[in-house]
Order: C-alpha cells, then sequence, then structure tokens
C-alpha cells in the first residue's frame, strides 16, 4: 500500500515531515502495512502538505494535512481512497492541475524521484534513447525545430546556442546548468531537482551529446539544501546504473556531472558571473563577446541554460520536436512553468502552453488575490520584471508580446499585489534591489543603482519631485543602455512601469515619509 | 623637448593576417580580424570616450563610456568589447550616445572630491579630461549622498600613495597587476557600491604581496595611485627614452622630467623588451643619483691609510697619468692595466679597453662578467657560434615547456619573470632545477610542473641525468641533428650520457633528485612542444660553470629547439651592461666581437684605425693581476665603474692584491668597498647623466639619453678620453655616437649599428649588418653561427668543494627583487624598506638541531672565513642547504666563499660553499674591523663630507 508524502521543501516546511511520520505511527500502531514514498510536490502549494495515494481508478490526494488530520485519515480508511473532509478526489482532476499541459512537469510528484524504475517507467531515458541514436547533429535539430528558447530570462533559442558550442572546436567542453533560481517567488528549477531530478540529468547528458561536451556541471543555489541533496543522490544512482560516466548507457558517449553550490549573491545566476564563480574567482560578470558559446568556463565552449530549459529537452526528444512546438504562441513555442505567488489565492506552478492572457493567469487560474482587496499590479518575470496594471491584463503570455509592453516572460514567476501596493515604494524598491545585489562591476550600476534610490527618496519626501522625476528618468536611460548586464539593464523595467502605469502614487503633496 | 605622449589605443592589436573592412562615422578602414571597434576608431584618429580600457590590459567593459551604435545592432555595445566585424557600420556619437556618457560621468563625479585644482594628476587625469569629452555641466544628484570621500589614504609604500576617495574603481589597477606584472597581489573587496580596491586581505601595499612594481599606478586613471614623486614635485613638462641601469632585461622607460629633476620614470610601451612594463628598480629607484653619499669632486692620496683630499679635475688626471708612466717606467708595460664595467656604457666601455690596449700598449683589460657570465660567453660559442643567447625575450610568448635552471627570475629578471608567468598562465609548462624553491615553483595562477630541488653544486650531474633520458628514450631530434649539427660530436655525446652512470637513477645519490621525476622532466622538455631554457648565475657561478652552459646547449640541439621562435638557450644576464661590456672587448684576449687579439688580420685593422701597433700577446685577467700584484709585478689599476672588492670572491685575495698596488683609480659614483684601497677616486655620472647605450641579455642594443648635467663635470667616456690623452694617446670624439661608430666601423656583428640608427628604429639586437641590417631576434635560423652546431662531452667532475663534518651545509648566494647587486645604487634609494639586510635562510630542520631561531644572529664558517648575520627559518632552502643574498657590504658574504672557480673562465664558484652554521651574538671579528677600516679610509679632508 503506497503512500505518497512529498519531501519537497516547501511541503516540509508547512509540516510534511510530520505528517510522514504519523502516518507512519499510526500505521504501525494500527499494523496496517503501508509503504510511504516521499514524492516531489505537484505544484499545488496551497493544498500542501498534499498526501496521495493509489487507487485503482487513479491517484487520490487528502490536502493540506496536518499531524492532526492522520488518526481520522486512518479511521476513514484514506489508503483506499475514502472520504475525507481534507480528500481532493482525483488529484488529475483538481481544476488547477487538470488545465495545465505538463510537458516538463509531467512526473513532478508523481513519482518517486529517487527510483530509476519509477523513471524509465513514466517514460524516463526514452529522450535520451533517440538522443543516442540521433547524434549531436539530429539533436540539435530537433532542438532547433522545438522553438525551445531558455527559460532562465532572456528567451534566447536554445538550439542555436547549442550550434554555437557544438561548431566551436575544442578539446573540452562543458555544460553547465543553471540553477541560480534567484528570481524572488520562482521556484520551478527547485520542483524539478525536487521531483524529477533524472530528468535533469537525462535533459545535461543529451545537451553533452549534442555538443561533443563530457563534463556538466550544475550549479545550484545554497538556499536549496534539499535539491542539493537529491541531485547529489540521483547522480551517484545514474553513475552507478550506467546513465552517466564513462559509457553513458553503453553507448560509448561520455558525460558526467558534478554539482557545484553557488555563493549566493543574485547576481550568480547570470552566465558569466556563475561561471566565474564555478572557476572559484568572485562571481563578477564577464563582457561578452566572448560568448560563453565559445569561451565560457576554463575558457572553453560552454552550453550554459536553465534547469527548466534543459529537462524539456528530455520531453522534447522523447516526444518528439513537434510536439513541443505545436502548441505555444507566435515566436513563444511549448510551455512555460508560470510560477503564481505573492498575494494570490492558488500559488503554485502552473504549466501551459503559451498564450493565455495575463489576466487568465492571474484572475482564472490564481484566483484573484489571497487577500480578496482587489489586484492592483503583477510584476512578471522576477524582480527585474515590469509591474503590469489590470489595464494591460489581456497581454498573451508571450516574449514578443511582453517585450511590446516592456516587460518581461523572465523566468516564468508572476507576483500579485493587491490595491494596498504603494508603487513608489515598490518602484524605490527595485532601485534598492539593484544596489544591494550589484556586482559593482559597471558605473551606471554600481553608482547609479545608489542615487536612484537616494532620488526615490527625494520623490517619496516630496522634495523637488519633478525634477527628480524627470531625473530618475534619465538614469533608467542610462541604467538600460549603459549598463553591462540586465541587473542594472533591466531595472527601469520595474521603475519606469511603476512610473508610467501608476503615476498617481508619485504624485505630491501630500508629502511622503522616507521609505525605511 | 616636450613630454612624449604615447597613445592609447584602448585595447591590445590584434596580430590575424586577415582584414577586416568597416565604416566608422563615415569614414572606411581596414584593420587585422580581432581588432575592437574601439582600436579601429583610434587608427583614424577617432577618441572613443573610456576610462576603463588601455592597451596593455585585456578589455574589460566597466565604465560604460564607450558605447556605440552599430548599424543593425540592438543596443548601445561598449566599443572596446566589440570586436570589428565586415562590413559594420559604426556610429561613435550622436544625442543619445552623449546623454548615455553624460549621464555616466554625472554619476562618477556625483562620487569624487572636487578638488581638481590641488589635485597631483591635475593635467594628467583621464577622468577629468573625459569630463570634458563628454560635455559634462552639471551633477544633478548633488554631492550628499553616499559617497567615499572619507576613504583613507594608505602611504605605506615609499614610491607611490593610494588614496581611495578618488577611485572610480576602473579596476585597471587589480587586471595590471594581474596580467601585466602576474602578482595577483589587489583584488576588488566589497561588491556593489562598496567595491573597492584592495591589496590582499585588506592589508596596506606595504604588507600585501605588492612587489612595488608600479604598473598599477601606471595603470591609473586618476591621482587614486600616483607616484609620491609626482605629488611632491608635480607633473613632468618633458621626456626622453631612456634605458634602464640595473638589470640585464634593459627596460625602456621615458624619463619625465621638470628641468633637470626627475619627476618619474614611466616604462615606455614601444620599449622591445619590456613593452611597458618594468620593476621596482627601474620605475623608482632613481633617487641615488642624487643621494648626499655622491662623490662629485675628484679626489688624491698618497697612501690608502691617509684621508681623502679633493683635487681639480686637472690635478686628478695630471697626477693618474703620472703614476701610470711612472709605473710603467720602473716595472715596465705590463705593469699596469684597466677594468671595465658591466653597469657602464658600451661606448664607455670600448674606451676602457681601447685605453689599456693602445695607451697603456698591453691587454691587460679585464671585466667582472667573469663573476657572473664567462661561461656563457665561452660555452655558446664553442658550442653554437656565439657569445650569447638565441633569442629575444618575446620568443617565450610561444614557447611552450621552459626549463628554468640557477636563475631566479621574478627577483633577478622580474620584468621577464612578469612575461614567463603570463605565457605560463596560457598554458605553457614550467620545469624548474633549482636547490631553493623559487618562487615560480609556486605563484599565484602559477605552478611549475617538475621542480627538481637539486644539491647545489650538480647542476652537470642533473643534466646529464636529462639527455640520459632523452637519448636512451629516443626523444631526440633525429633529422634535426642529422642536418645541423656535427654527426661525430653527436655520437660521441650521444654514447657518453647512455652509459649508465649518467641514468637518473645512477645520479640519484649525487643530485638527490627522484629519478622518477628526472625521467618526467626530461619527456615533457623533449616533447612538450617548443622548449625554451632559461638560466642564470646558478648555471654559471659554478667550478663547473662552463660545463652546465654547454650540457644545456647539447640538450637544445638534441631535441631540435634551436633556431626559431619559442625555443633557444637564454641567459638572464645579471647586470644592465655585461653582454654590452663582453661585446666590447672587455677581455684580456678578445676585441669587439670575440675576435682574439692574436688574429692577426684582425689586429691591423685595429692598429690601423688607432694608428699605433698593438700586443699580440692576450694580457692579465683580474686574479693574474691581483696576483702579479702580490709578486710586485702589476702596480696600476685603473677601474671604471666596478666594486671588485665586494663582488669578487675571497675578499682576502683581493684586498691583499689591491694593497700591493701603488696606483689605483677608481671611478665610481660613491667610495664603495674598492675605494678603500685606492690612490685616486674619479667621481662616476649616472645613467641619467650621459649619452651612449646598453645591451641587454637579448644582445638588443638600446639608447641611454641624457636628462641631467653630469654632477661630477664628465660623464664617464669624457673621464677616459681625458687620462688617454693625458697618457700619450690622443682621442677626441665629442659624442659616444662617434665612439659606436667606431666601434661598427671595427666589428663585423655591429657593422650597421648607428645612433640614427637605433634614434630610428627605437633598438637592434646584434648581429646587425649588411645581412640583418635592422638586427637579429633569433639566431641560429638556418645554420649554427659556426656551422655545425657542436655537442660537448660534458663529464661531471664534483667541485672540491665538499661538505663534511666540519662543514656539513652547503650555502648557495642569490639576489632578490628590491636590491641590485651589492646594493651601491638601491641601498641608497627607499628599497631598503624592503631588504633592510642580508639575512641567512636555513630549513627549520637544520635551525632546529643548531639551536638557531629565526631572527637569531648566526655564524656562518667556511674554509676561508666566517661572518654573521640574521637567521630566517625557512623551507624554502632543502634540508642540508643555506641561503644568502650578496646586496650589503657589511654582510662580507664573499669572506667565505672560496677561490675555486670555473675551469675555462675562472668564473668564481659562489654558488656553492660549504659552511657550518651556529649561534652567535653578533658580528665577526673581521666583520667589525671592516667597519672600521670603512670608517678610516673613507674620511676626507676638507670640509667635503657634509
Ligand atoms: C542578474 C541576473 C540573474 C540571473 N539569474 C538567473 C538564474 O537564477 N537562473 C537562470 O537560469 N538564469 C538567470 N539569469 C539568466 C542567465 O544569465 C542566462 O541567460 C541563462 O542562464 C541562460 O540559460 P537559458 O538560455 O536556458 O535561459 C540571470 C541573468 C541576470 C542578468
Ligand atoms: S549591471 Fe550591475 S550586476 Fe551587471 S555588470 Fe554592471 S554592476 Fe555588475
Ligand atoms: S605595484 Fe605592482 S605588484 Fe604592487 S599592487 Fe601594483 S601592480 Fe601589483
Ligand atoms: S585605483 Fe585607479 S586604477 Fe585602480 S580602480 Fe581605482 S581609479 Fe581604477
Ligand atoms: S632592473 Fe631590470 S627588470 Fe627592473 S626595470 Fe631595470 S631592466 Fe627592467
Ligand atoms: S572603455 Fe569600454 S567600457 Fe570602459
Amino acid at each position: 500500500m503506497k503512500i505518497f508524502v512529498p519531501r519537497d521543501m516547501a511541503a516540509v516546511a508547512v509540516g510534511a515531515d510530520r505528517v510522514a511520520a504519523a502516518i507512519e505511527a499510526e500505521a504501525r500502531a494500527r499494523n496496517i502495512p503501508v509503504s510511504i514514498v516521499r514524492n516531489g510536490s505537484r505544484g499545488l502549494f496551497w493544498l500542501e502538505p498534499l498526501v496521495e495515494v493509489t487507487t485503482a481508478s487513479g491517484r487520490i490526494g487528502y490536502g493540506p494535512l496536518s499531524e492532526a488530520d492522520v488518526p481520522s485519515l486512518f479511521e476513514q480508511r484514506f489508503f483506499d481512497g475514502a472520504p475525507h473532509p481534507k480528500c481532493l478526489g482525483h488529484v488529475d482532476k483538481i481544476p488547477f492541475l487538470a488545465r495545465q499541459a505538463r510537458f516538463t512537469f509531467g512526473r513532478a510528484g508523481v513519482i518517486d524521484p529517487l527510483s530509476l524504475d519509477d523513471y524509465r517507467h513514466h517514460g524516463g531515458f526514452k529522450g535520451l534513447e533517440s538522443a543516442l541514436s540521433l547524434g549531436g547533429v539530429g539533436i540539435i535539430a530537433a532542438v532547433k525545430e522545438s522553438g525551445l528558447r531558455g527559460r532562465g530570462g532572456a528567451g534566447f533559442p536554445t538550439g542555436i546556442k547549442w550550434e554555437t558550442v557544438a561548431r566551436t572546436p575544442a578539446s573540452q567542453k562543458y555544460i553547465v546548468c543553471n540553477a541560480d533560481e534567484g528570481d524572488s517567488g520562482t521556484f520551478a528549477d527547485r520542483l524539478i531537482m525536487e521531483a524529477d531530478p533524472f530528468m535533469l540529468i537525462e535533459g545535461m547528458t543529451i545537451a553533452g551529446i549534442g555538443v561533443g561536451a563530457t563534463k556538466g556541471y550544475i550549479y545550484l543555489r545554497s538556499e536549496y539544501p534539499f535539491a542539493i541533496r537529491m541531485m547529489q543522490q540521483a547522480i551517484g544512482i545514474a553513475r552507478h546504473a550506467g546513465y552517466l560516466g564513462a559509457s553513458i548507457d553503453g553507448s560509448g558517449a561520455a558525460f558526467d556531472i558534478e554539482v557545484r553550490v553557488g555563493a549566493g549573491a543574485y547576481v550568480c545566476g547570470e552566465e558569466t558571473s556563475l561561471l566565474d564563480s564555478l572557476e572559484g574567482k568572485r562571481g563578477q560578470v564577464r563582457a561578452k563577446p566572448p560568448l560563453p558559446a565559445i569561451r565560457g568556463l576554463f575558457g572553453r565552449p560552454t552550453v550554459i541554460n536553465n534547469t527548466i530549459t534543459l529537462a524539456s529537452v528530455s520531453f522534447i526528444m522523447a516526444e518528439g520536436a513537434k510536439a513541443y512546438a505545436e502548441i505555444g504562441y507566435g515566436r513563444s513555442r511549448g510551455t512555460m512553468p508560470v510560477q503564481l505567488a505573492g498575494n494570490v489565492k492558488f500559488g503554485g506552478l502552473f504549466e501551459c502552453a503559451f498564450g493565455v492572457t495575463l489576466g487568465e493567469l492571474v484572475n482564472d487560474i490564481g484566483g484573484g488575490t489571497h487577500s480578496g482587496r482587489p489586484v492592483r499590479a503583477v510584476q512578471a518575470g522576477g524582480p527585474l520584471g515590469a509591474y503590469f496594471p489590470p489595464a494591460l491584463f489581456d497581454t498573451p503570455y508571450d516574449y514578443e508580446a511582453f517585450a511590446k509592453k516592456d516587460g518581461l516572460i523572465g523566468h516564468g514567476g508572476l507576483v500579485v499585489f493587491d490595491d494596498t501596493v504603494d508603487m513608489a515604494k515598490m518602484a524605490r524598491f527595485a532601485m534598492k534591489f539593484c544596489a544591494i545585489e550589484s556586482c559593482g562591476k559597471c558605473t551606471p550600476c554600481r553608482i547609479g543603482a545608489v542615487r536612484g534610490t537616494e532620488t526615490f527618496d527625494k520623490i517619496i519626501a516630496g522634495i523637488e519631485p519633478e525634477r527628480n522625476l524627470a531625473l530618475v528618468r534619465d538614469l533608467c536611460e542610462t541604467m538600460k543602455f549603459g549598463s553591462l548586464c540586465a541587473l542594472g539593464g533591466f531595472t527601469p523595467y520595474p521603475v519606469l512601469s511603476a512610473l508610467d502605469h501608476f503615476p498617481e502614487d508619485f504624485a505630491t503633496p501630500p508629502l511622503r515619509h522616507a521609505a525605511e | 623637448m616636450g613630454l612624449i605622449q604615447e597613445i592609447d589605443y584602448g585595447t591590445k592589436p590584434a596580430n590575424a593576417e586577415t582584414l577586416v573592412s568597416l565604416t566608422i562615422d563615415g569614414v572606411a578602414v581596414s584593420v587585422p580580424e580581432g581588432t575592437s571597434v574601439m582600436r579601429a576608431a583610434m587608427e583614424i584618429g577617432t577618441q572613443i570616450p573610456k576610462l576603463c580600457a588601455s592597451d596593455m590590459l585585456d578589455s574589460f567593459g566597466s565604465c560604460r563610456l564607450c558605447l556605440v551604435e552599430i548599424e543593425g545592432r540592438a543596443g548601445t555595445p561598449a566599443s572596446c568589447t566589440t570586436l570589428v566585424a565586415e562590413g559594420m557600420v559604426v556610429h561613435t556619437q550622436n544625442e543619445r550616445l552623449g546623454r548615455i556618457r553624460k549621464g555616466v560621468m554625472e554619476l562618477y563625479i556625483s562620487d569624487h572630491p572636487l578638488d581638481c585644482l590641488t589635485c597631483s594628476a591635475n593635467g594628467d587625469c583621464e577622468l577629468q579630461d573625459m569630463a570634458g569629452a563628454v560635455g559634462l555641466r552639471d551633477v544633478r544628484y548633488g554631492y550628499a549622498g553616499d559617497n567615499h570621500l572619507d576613504a583613507a589614504k594608505d602611504v605605506s609604500n615609499p614610491y607611490f600613495r593610494f588614496d581611495p576617495a578618488k577611485c572610480i574603481v576602473c579596476s585597471r589597477c587589480v587586471r595590471a597587476c594581474e596580467e601585466v606584472q602576474g602578482t595577483f597581489a589587489l583584488t576588488i573587496a566589497g561588491r556593489g557600491f562598496d567595491s573597492k580596491v584592495s591589496p590582499g586581505m585588506e592589508e596596506n601595499f606595504f604588507d600585501s604581496e605588492c612587489v612595488s612594481c608600479g604598473a598599477c599606478v601606471q595603470a591609473c586613471p586618476t591621482a587614486t595611485l600616483m607616484e609620491t614623486s609626482v605629488i611632491e614635485i608635480g607633473q613632468p613638462e618633458h621626456s626622453a627614452v631612456t634605458t634602464c641601469a640595473y638589470c640585464g632585461v634593459g627596460c625602456s622607460f621615458k624619463a619625465e622630467m621638470r628641468g633637470e629633476q626627475v619627476v618619474r620614470m614611466v616604462p615606455y610601451k614601444d620599449g622591445k623588451a619590456n613593452h611597458g612594463h618594468s620593476c621596482v628598480k627601474g620605475r623608482f629607484a632613481w633617487g641615488y643619483a642624487t643621494h648626499r653619499d655622491r662623490i662629485t669632486k675628484p679626489m688624491i692620496r698618497a697612501k690608502i691609510t691617509d684621508p681623502w683630499h679633493e683635487v681639480s679635475w686637472d690635478e686628478a688626471i695630471a697626477h693618474t697619468a703620472s703614476e701610470f708612466k711612472h709605473i710603467q717606467a720602473k716595472y715596465g708595460r705590463s705593469s699596469v692595466g684597466g677594468i671595465t664595467s658591466s653597469r657602464c656604457t658600451n661606448e664607455e666601455t670600448y674606451l676602457v679597453q681601447k685605453l689599456v690596449r693602445a695607451g697603456f700598449g698591453n691587454n691587460n683589460v679585464d671585466t667582472c662578467a667573469r663573476v657572473c657570465h664567462s661561461p656563457t660567453g665561452y660555452g655558446l660559442s664553442q658550442t653554437f657560434g656565439t657569445s650569447a643567447g638565441t633569442q629575444d625575450f618575446d620568443s617565450v610568448e610561444q614557447a611552450d615547456v621552459m626549463l628554468l635552471i640557477g636563475a631566479n627570475p621574478t627577483d633577478g629578471h622580474p620584468v621577464f619573470a612578469s612575461r614567463m608567468k603570463k605565457r605560463l598562465r596560457e598554458g605553457a609548462k614550467l620545469i624548474v632545477i633549482d636547490p631553493r624553491r623559487i618562487d615560480l615553483v609556486r605563484t599565484p595562477h602559477v605552478e611549475a610542473e617538475y621542480h627538481l630541488p637539486i644539491r647545489p653544486g650538480t647542476n652537470v650531474a642533473i643534466l646529464s641525468a636529462i639527455a640520459h633520458v632523452i637519448v636512451t628514450e629516443n626523444l631526440i631530434d633525429a633529422d634535426y641533428i642529422r642536418e645541423r649539427c656535427d654527426a661525430d660530436a653527436f655520437a660521441h655525446w650521444a654514447e657518453f650520457v647512455s652509459q649508465e652512470r649518467n641514468s637518473p637513477e645512477a645520479l640519484a645519490a649525487t643530485t638527490g633528485v627522484d629519478p622518477e621525476l628526472v625521467r618526467k622532466a626530461a619527456r615533457l622538455y623533449a616533447t612538450g612542444g617548443n622548449g625554451a631554457i632559461y638560466y642564470g648565475l646558478g648555471i654559471t657561478e659554478h667550478s663547473q660553470g662552463t660545463t652546465a652552459v654547454m650540457a644545456l646547449a647539447n640538450l637544445a640541439m638534441a631535441t631540435g629547439n634551436i633556431g626559431r621562435v619559442g625555443v633557444g638557450v637564454n641567459p638572464l644576464r645579471g647586470q644592465n651592461n655585461v653582454q654590452g661590456s663582453c661585446d666590447m672587448g672587455s677581455f684580456p684576449h678578445e676585441y669587439t666581437g670575440y675576435r682574439h687579439v692574436g688574429t692577426e688580420n684582425v689586429r691591423e685593422s685595429f692598429e690601423i684605425d688607432w694608428g699605433i701597433k698593438l700586443d699580440p700577446e692576450p694580457g692579465l685577467r683580474i686574479p693574474n693581476m691581483l696576483d702579479a700584484a702580490i709578486d710586485g709585478t702589476f702596480m696600476g689599476l685603473y677601474i671604471q665603474g666596478e666594486d671588485i672588492a665586494q663582488s669578487d670572491p675571497d675578499i682576502k685575495h683581493i684586498t691583499a692584491g689591491l694593497s700591493a698596488m701603488e696606483c689605483v683609480v677608481v671611478q665610481d659614483l660613491f667610495l664603495n668597498e674598492t675605494a678603500q684601497f685606492a690612490h685616486v677616486f674619479l667621481p662616476g655620472s649616472t645613467f641619467l647623466e650621459k649619452n651612449g647605450t646598453f645591451t641587454n641579455a637579448e644582445r638588443r642594443i638600446q639608447r641611454v639619453r641624457k636628462v641631467m648635467t653630469p654632477k661630477n663635470g664628465y660623464e664617464d667616456w669624457e673621464i677616459t678620453q681625458l687620462i688617454s690623452n693625458a697618457v700619450g694617446f690622443p682621442m677626441n670624439y665629442a659624442h659616444p655616437s662617434e665612439i659606436m661608430d667606431e666601434v661598427a666601423r671595427l666589428t663585423p656583428t655591429f657593422a650597421n649599428v648607428s645612433f640614427d640608427l637605433l634614434d630610428r628604429v627605437g633598438s637592434v639586437q646584434w648581429p646587425c649588418n649588411e645581412a640583418a641590417p635592422e638586427g637579429t631576434p633569433i639566431m641560429h635560423i638556418d645554420h649554427f653561427v659556426r656551422g655545425q652546431g657542436r655537442f660537448f662531452v660534458t663529464e661531471y667532475v664534483p667541485t672540491d668543494e665538499k661538505t663534511g663534518p666540519r662543514y656539513p651545509l652547503l650555502l648557495t648566494t642569490g639576489r632578490i627583487l628590491s636590491q641590485y647587486n651589492v646594493g651601491a645604487q638601491t641601498r641608497r634609494t627607499e628599497n631598503s624598506a624592503w631588504h633592510k639586510e642580508d639575512l641567512l635562510e636555513i630549513h627549520p630542520h637544520d635551525a632546529e638541531q643548531r639551536g638557531v631561531t629565526d631572527g637569531s644572529w648566526v655564524k656562518v664558517a667556511s674554509r676561508s672565513g666566517e661572518i654573521a648575520l640574521h637567521a630566517k627559518v625557512t623551507e624554502r632552502v632543502a634540508p642540508g642547504v643555506v641561503y644568502t643574498t650578496f646586496h650589503h657590504p657589511m654582510t662580507m658574504a664573499n669572506i667565505v666563499t672560496t677561490d675555486y672557480s670555473d675551469w675555462a673562465t675562472n668564473c668564481p664558484e659562489y654558488k656553492v660553499t660549504a659552511v657550518q652554521v651556529s649561534p652567535s651574538n653578533g658580528p665577526t671579528d673581521a666583520q667589525r674591523d671592516y667597519a672600521e677600516l670603512g670608517r678610516r679610509t673613507r674620511q676626507i679632508e676638507v670640509a667635503a663630507a657634509e
């Protein structure tokens, strides 16, 4: 009798371990043989801890649970899928999940993350097999055909990046997985690594075969201890089973992976700074060119991709590029794991085809605010993304459509705010965030973010607001066009969107008091 | 005469053959592929604003002033990091770019002190220039925001100051320290707005790893890092290019002046030996030129125990001439001689030997180069046919494996060491053979592949072992040997090194090196691509110095590593003009260009040119002169610019010899150690006060240019000329260029050299003649100068200097970065801050056994004598080996060195002496006596001593 209790970091934070222990104790007391599987999360965070049981008709879920619920669950024979006040019915039919197109997250929460059998049983390594038979050229062609774009932020076509690496001659090449996931309110990378680690291994291996790299690194942020442990274990298991090492799955091709724990700064997620950090230096942004694809880690051609990008490749190679490219919107093909966070009713991971509108995502799927107050703003694409007002909720979720509205898709984060938000403070915070996270290399960001923060302080204090608002706009131009990387270069997005869409928050009088 | 302004192209040149054409602001330009847009613009005279870029450094892209627009590309790429592409259309200025640049400058100035008028960089500040270039008129942020204006100054370094309040965090200093100097002493500490330049772990400059090379100061665009001399004097107004007078690297400098006062020395980017870099000595240690110890008036005395009294130049010269004539009359023509200097110019050296040969009528001329490099001259001329290194320094950029033996470049040849390190960071491999774990064995981002810590005195043995591996494992370049070398000599040599007794295993007991390590190193040198050998005094200053040089030459020939870029056998010459002084005929048996005095037609050419009959018999070497003095047959010696009492071995012998002479004439800047035995002191001039040329370790002849009037009244060559005229052999050169013309006329390898040529092309490497009108960077390209390369059998003969129960330790000597040779100059500068005294390095194990603790006084005794100095307990030396420097006369390290010397050239064996070390409580009697002697014999009558 299998009972699934997530060991996902977010689920554990709300008591999943305690629930698992209670189930085990209760089963022992009642002398009921159960085997508890610690799965990953399905990404429905408001329902965690979400416990599932297998029944003939499929998986039945119960949640959100606390250990106090456990005796009554046993009482009601939940392990047979029996009704209970916390019973959610068939998990697959929960609307939030049922509406998704789970291409990349299909196994997340379903399988035992460290069971190779489970993985294979659910279609794992199908992509690798087809990749091995296609070879490098075929792999790259498929990735190009799929239309996959980088899910780390910039949305750069993955196939083209790989092709550059493949075409650059070198004795050693590298695959680097960017699992630094620093955007506030995002968790897709973590979810994949905790729920389906073999998929990332498979994706990186395919990348390695595709470009001729034999060594991969996963740069994993230190704030993700569960994912670090999970990936290390999974790599060990895969290596032991011959899926990593000198001859992958007996193919003769070599590939291996190492986990490196990140240095903790937001800017270390920026690819060149990440490479510096991997090399043991103090993560500072490098000027491009040279592109990492040509001179990356230790000066060698390097594929650096986001976790989700690499994970998606497993699906693409297993199900075919067409299957992926078929859905989507415009030049944004396939699916995006949208991560709903902030003041939202149903927070979690929603993987769907590009093209849904922002309003659908926030209101229909997210259910509006958690506080029940009207939505006033949504910050899309992480801390460097623009604030969208409800007036722009008809914008389709698509790289180009968002760019046209001076916004970002980024890593797929959406952070919702209700009408109590003070956008002047948010604009100031954007500058402050940039000042705190700046690596300090380039002038517009190093000094600009500090001056920007100070100037907003003046604006908020009602000091020469007009002159200072004009100054902030000039500063934004300097930062946008002058900064070396997107930290300084994109900080103007949240700032200017706040100014443009919420001008009333910057009006004076009445005199406001300086923040902090 | 204005200030030489070198163009800064912003990024390094690209050396691709393919040209790329583009348009910049409507002007078409073609540049090599790989050139930055910034540099391409500069080629057509368009200066794109920049602050973080410099053509000495890799592009970095941090200041964001250099943004441009490129048609068809998004955004505003930085021109320093963007490479040109065919057909590119670039706009360097428009309204938007102007606005962004102004925006950046506005940010800079919002965190910068507003004291331009009183700032030391006023007039030479790139930040000022850029504020002007972008038209900044207003700082709308005000000056009340967060800033760094209160950051504390760091004045720990005597030569430059660090004022972080003015720092714009461009990282040029950090990058210069890494890329140019290779020391990695600086980092940017902190992040974001808190980023700041920090030596080491927030130390001050003096206490950090900083070696005070000044590259960071030169790189700094603001007054943040500034020479103390500029802070004190102000900005220079004119400059001349000249050559460093310290070591054999021969760095080229702009002497930047205000009137006759040196403001600063700035390494010259066009200098082909140094490409704009230098070390602490050349850049900063020129203060001795105006030091109060300098003697500027001639002095004479009857006896060496008398005090000196000042006389006029006329009197000093007349007195010298009459003494020498008198001696020759009394003891014979051969009873006088001269010593030339490796510190003086080629022209001065040439003149001294001419004075001896033509004016004195004998060949008793020698040079202290014997102390260091005569084995090189002899060893390489026998094997290859030329008495000099085979490469230029640039060659190292293409070396794949460097074999470094008996040299410590980071201290002895710092600028070349930086270039080695750079190449090593690019991936070349290094083999170090040295008893000590010298810095290059492991320094930031450089690690030797193999370090073979040999026992001192076993160079020849280890080289035989390496040769054994190369021959027996068939790693030789057979084609090369067949085409280029003497077959019989090779066969003979190959048979010799193949013998089992020359195997690494058999020699392990002798060398003390793990045979497997030797095998690996041999394989690497033979098969690792371009193999380049660099060696120093640790090879030559041995009883088997010449043998070891030949052994190196054998290795290079056997592996085909001679005759192209990236390979070669290269001596790292000690003094600035060792090469030149040897070239100029300083040896008793050779005229200029190493031609024997006995060679009829050569001698005749000199006889005709000089209009006088010359002696066909070789003259006396320095040790023979001293012997003859003790025997009473050699009574007069003219010593120009050398301190033989300090730098020659066996000080007792020297003392006895000099004391026995009737007239010793010392021409020098200071009352040096030798002057204690002198009867005439002729004040010399510094390199800043004369015209001439020096020849560096790569045979490069470079100009020395006069930037101030000689304080002593004459350039050194003029003094020699005065003596010559007074002894009756007329000379009347008006300028050193005429001397060089004469050298060129009489020396086939110099035939094309002239000051005009040097002024035109900067420098040339000899041979420079019809066959090579602008010199020869790489020698022996198609064939060896001697025809076929010749292998020599190099039998290892253990030195007679053996350790035993009484003297169980081996002493070796060397030098350190901040001091130069006997320290006459460097001790008279702030460099003393780094090296106040010579220390004895001893391994903790040996120290422990003897009860010696770090910093305590120890006595070092050898068969010859004993000295005392402070101990430094360190694992840099192996057990059984002790090490000291010889920069301070009071150490008298030479008291303990012995008089064994190289069989072929008498080069003294400095590098190995058997000694015992024991605790002591202060200087030895000899040291005390010597100090007392120094005090007595340096007394000057009249009120001249200030
Ligand atoms: C300040 C900054 C932070 C970033 N952080 C991340 C991150 O945490 N994870 C990530 O995948 N990409 C991050 N990126 C984007 C990366 O630079 C890079 O574009 C990405 O790893 C490329 O992979 P992809 O093509 O698969 O998206 C960041 C970029 C910037 C400018
Ligand atoms: S924009 Fe900011 S984070 Fe990016 S390189 Fe510049 S200083 Fe560093
Ligand atoms: S002086 Fe030289 S060694 Fe010292 S910090 Fe500057 S560049 Fe580095
Ligand atoms: S000290 Fe000078 S060179 Fe170094 S970062 Fe500051 S301004 Fe730039
Ligand atoms: S001492 Fe040598 S390395 Fe230093 S500046 Fe002079 S020539 Fe260059
Ligand atoms: S000069 Fe190009 S960014 Fe500084």
